[in-house]
């Protein structure tokens, strides 16, 4: 049930909490474009963000920082540079 | 359009051989953990984990399959439900074909009964909206990362007025089975691979009890080859080192708080009760009841559906309760790829995608070997 992937959001529609009218994005993904609802995401993105989303629901928002320092802690530890590491 | 810097570096073949290597130094002692979620468990097959872990190290797989854990009694219920006149069961796919005591979802699709399968929650509201001459029942399974999401279609509903939505509320969370399961004495697990999307919700700050009182190492990943590793090194270290700390090798998509305005919705929406769940029995407070204030949409008052609270025995012979506990690895199953296949299932495990059975017949040499010679006349 889970789709681990983060896809990137084109276009915005509706508004935050607004339940009367809920916000959607429209994301891309396998070529398909689809409706997904932002009433649990916990950032606000914007068109090119990207997201994780579960059950047609964004639940994170992924900021290019973080996904680089995720990466970076990774390879330094992988090469026992982190201090302490060892 | 997926973005090659989210998923891509964490498959780098170097990456992962240089993770793998420096696990090596931790030879010393045999350590056994658990990878509690069923994406997890699929990831691990899918990118041949197991064959390059050193020989020391052993995984089991946990109650993170939400399919699995649900109870007979809730299965059966669910299926009750499908055989009402009037009524439309909304469910994910996976549920389809888990076997109830009598048929299944979709025996009861195949007489007659209407099952719609949705991706989401909004679609289900949204079938509610189209057939307003009938009643709408979701069919609530899934831990904290599906329940905000569910939790926003009943506010929805509620806000809309669609009064011919319901949702069957099966839902559990998470650390609560992970405390009783390691109160178990039988089982020996030296550290948690926690889930990673359940964790963007609730946050890593939820292990921490669970660390400090078990004294069990816990480390949140992600569903990468490289994640993967990664979090089984950090385990390994902990272990090595003598620590029982929170560590978090998911930090872009992972907090410490967690997914706070989730965290809201779901409160909103639900609370927490008592549940039965497959394998671990009856849990306090483990599982998530809809709110006094929704229960205009709650199924199990309006259909006078028990949840939750009822035990049925699991089908006889089937050890998927075993296997849940991780006490059990599927082949030591005697129904295993003889009775129970993926084609005819018996138990849970063996029908979800993120089940172990399901993962071990999939991909374990022996099983596809059998399935072969069954192909070849």
């Amino acid at each position: 049930m889970c789709l681990a992937i983060p896809v990137k959001i084109v276009e915005m529609r509706g508004k935050q909490d607004d339940f009367l009218n809920p916000p959607v994005a429209v994301v891309e993904a396998e070529g398909a474009q689809r409706e997904i609802r932002l009433d649990i995401v916990d950032r606000w993105p914007s068109p090119g963000d990207y997201v994780i989303v579960h059950a047609g629901f964004a639940i994170r928002t992924l900021s290019p920082e973080e996904a680089e320092a995720n990466i970076e802690l990774m390879r330094q530890m992988a090469q026992g540079q982190r201090q302490g590491d060892d | 359009m997926i973005d090659e810097r989210y998923s891509a570096p964490y498959k780098d073949k170097k990456l992962v051989q240089a993770i793998a290597s420096r696990l090596n130094m931790f030879q010393e002692r045999p350590m056994r953990f658990m990878e509690v979620c069923g994406t997890h468990t699929m990831s691990i097959f899918r990118h041949g984990i197991r064959s390059i872990l050193p020989s020391n190290v052993e995984l089991v797989s946990g109650p993170g399959c939400p399919v699995c854990v649900t109870s007979q009694a809730d299965i059966d219920a669910m299926i009750g439900l499908a055989g009402q006149p009037g009524v439309i069961v909304a469910t994910f796919g996976d549920l389809l074909r888990v076997p109830g005591t009598k048929g299944s979802l979709a025996s009861a699709k195949a007489r007659g009964a209407r099952v719609e399968i949705v991706y989401s929650p909004a679609d289900a509201l949204k079938i509610a909206c189209a057939n307003p001459d009938h009643d709408v029942v979701f069919l609530g399974i899934g831990f904290e990362t599906t329940v905000p999401a569910v939790a926003a279609a009943l506010l929805e509903a509620r806000s809309r007025s669609i009064r011919n939505f319901f949702v069957f509320s099966s839902h559990k969370t998470m650390p609560r089975a992970l405390h009783a399961l390691l109160a178990d004495p039988e089982l020996r697990i030296d550290g948690l691979l926690c889930p990673g999307h359940v964790s963007t919700i609730i946050g890593a700050k939820a292990y921490e009890p669970l660390a400090e009182t078990k004294n069990v190492p816990c480390v949140i990943a992600g569903f990468e080859p490289a994640d993967i590793l990664q979090g089984i090194y950090m385990l390994a270290k902990q272990v090595y080192e003598g620590r029982h700390g929170v560590e978090n090798c998911y930090s872009r998509a992972v907090t410490w708080h967690g997914n706070e305005r989730a965290i809201k919705v779901m409160e909103r929406a639900f609370e927490p009760c008592d549940a039965v769940w497959r394998g671990l029995g009856k849990i306090d407070s483990s599982g998530l009841a809809i709110s006094p204030t929704l229960s205009m949409h709650d199924a199990s008052k309006h259909f006078g559906m028990w949840s939750q609270t009822t035990v049925t025995p699991d089908p006889r012979g089937c050890l998927c309760g075993e296997v849940i506990k991780g006490k059990k690895r599927p082949p030591e199953c005697p129904l295993f790829s003889r009775a129970c296949t993926p084609t005819s299932p018996v138990g849970p495990c063996m029908v979800s995608s993120e089940g172990s059975c399901a993962a071990y017949f999939r991909y374990s040499t022996p099983c596809r070997q059998e399935i072969a010679e069954q192909q070849i006349p």
